[in-house]
């Protein structure tokens, strides 16, 4: 692994992503429901002090070009996350099973569309 | 270029076969054109710098705020006061995208904000120069964010996802900047004789200390290979510095300007304008701090995170309060 000369990050090497120093507002990540009847997407985070300015803040932030009609706040600290490393044994089970895609079964033409 | 000179790793690049078999598969992924996630495997480097670009163009997008907020009392018309604003909380909103996306690579923002009040952070050269007249508002928008969008456009593509993600929403919204700018010059060049000169003024001021937002020539240009090889630098300063002059100077023609610099030509061989350089000596100077406007900016910022820091206690004590009375009452 690569280092870096001189690090000017030493001090912080790798904090928990949305742990929030005492200083600091807590971490929120914002969700946006846009105008078509699509679900919330992830649209980044913000820091706020409680759930009503993390929304405020999240108006102002992600919302400014009418780009949602709703807003979900969340604090980072309480989102639970599936690790990279676990990739391979996490998605393996769907791996075989090739069946669930419609694609698997051969349907003759003069069957039309199905 | 938001983010100049940023300092990368001593080392030289290493070739697939040097590497770790992590470091290996970070790399093929990289060429391949996949994205880098913030819990994925990274070299400290990648990481490290990473957080200087990202956290550099978040403060240049925060500082960047001051020249144009200079105006905002002083616009011409209520509209221009709006638009002015509606462009002004932008570049918060902007800063905010970025601090997010530096945030996920392990660094917290008060760290940040502290690195750059304390001068140990930069913020682009170009904000060190004073907005003097109204049409340095059409300047900045037309030339500064001009040559802002030309480095973020390619960065949209860049290896790290929240990085790459948070430049699709700058750009989206960049290109009002520029053309708001460019409105504000054409509305200049129309005006009277004086209004006219403003606005020559204007360009003769911004012109070079926008061609130094790209950054110094690329064979002064020690740090970018690696920074090319991670794909968290898209194109070489001199590739993008010759498309901006290419770019604008057709634009400047149409407003009837005159660009500062008796050398620029169309080359017809190379199909390119050939234009004087900056004077180098001058960038390395604001860069270190000694800018017309470095000690002023940087107060400001100081003034700014000192004097709310009421408000930032007040408000988490206040947060906490009600979170316990809520407790209480469950």
């Amino acid at each position: 692994m690569s280092s870096p000369e001189s690090s000017e990050y030493d001090g912080t090497e790798a904090a928990p992503h949305g742990k929030a120093r005492t200083t600091e507002w807590p971490l929120w990540e914002i969700f946006i429901r846009g105008q078509h009847g699509l679900s919330h997407r992830h649209v980044g985070s913000l820091h706020a002090a409680d759930a009503e300015m993390a929304i405020k803040n999240a108006r102002d932030v992600y919302t400014r070009r009418n780009e949602g009609v709703s807003i979900w706040a969340v604090e980072a600290s309480a989102i639970a996350a599936s690790s990279p490393e676990e990739k391979g044994a996490l998605y393996e089970p769907a791996n075989d099973k090739v069946y669930r895609h419609p694609t698997f079964f051969d349907i003759p033409d003069e069957v039309g569309a199905m | 270029m938001y983010a100049q000179m940023i300092k990368s790793t001593g080392k030289g690049i290493k070739s697939l076969d040097e590497m770790e078999p992590e470091e290996r598969a970070f790399q093929e992924r990289i060429d391949a054109g996949g994205k880098i996630e913030p819990k994925d495997w990274m070299p400290d480097g990648y990481r490290k710098n990473l957080i200087r670009q990202i956290g550099q163009h978040a403060h240049s997008e925060i500082v960047g705020q001051l020249p144009e907020g200079n105006w905002i009392t002083r616009a011409p018309t209520l509209e221009r006061k709006a638009i002015l604003l509606a462009k002004v909380q932008d570049e918060a909103g902007h800063g905010l995208y970025l601090y997010c996306a530096a945030e996920t690579l392990g660094v917290t923002r008060d760290q940040m904000t502290r690195d750059l009040l304390s001068g140990k952070m930069k913020y682009s050269s170009i904000f060190n120069y004073p907005t003097l007249t109204w049409a340095d508002m059409g300047a900045v928008g037309w030339l500064v964010d001009g040559a802002a969008i030309m480095n973020q456009v390619p960065l949209q593509r860049t290896s790290y996802g929240p990085y790459a993600r948070a430049m699709v929403r700058i750009c989206k919204e960049e290109s009002f900047h520029q053309r708001q700018g460019f409105d504000i010059m054409m509305k200049m060049v129309k005006g009277t004789e004086a209004q006219r000169k403003m606005a020559q003024d204007a360009l003769n001021r911004f012109w070079f200390p926008a061609l130094m937002m790209f950054g110094p020539s690329d064979k002064d240009s020690v740090h970018s290979a690696q920074s090319m090889a991670w794909k968290i630098k898209m194109n070489t300063n001199d590739e993008l510095r010759r498309k901006f002059v290419d770019e604008t100077v057709p634009q400047a023609e149409y407003l009837g300007l005159t660009i500062p610099d008796e050398t620029l030509k169309f080359n017809e061989e190379t199909g390119h304008y050939d234009f004087a350089e900056p004077d180098w000596e001058e960038f390395f100077q604001v860069l270190k701090g000694n800018g017309p406007c470095n000690t002023e900016r940087l107060a400001a910022r100081n003034r700014a995170w000192d004097e709310g820091r009421w408000v930032r206690e007040g408000l988490l004590a206040h947060a906490e309060k009600k979170r316990s009375r809520q407790m209480a009452a469950e």
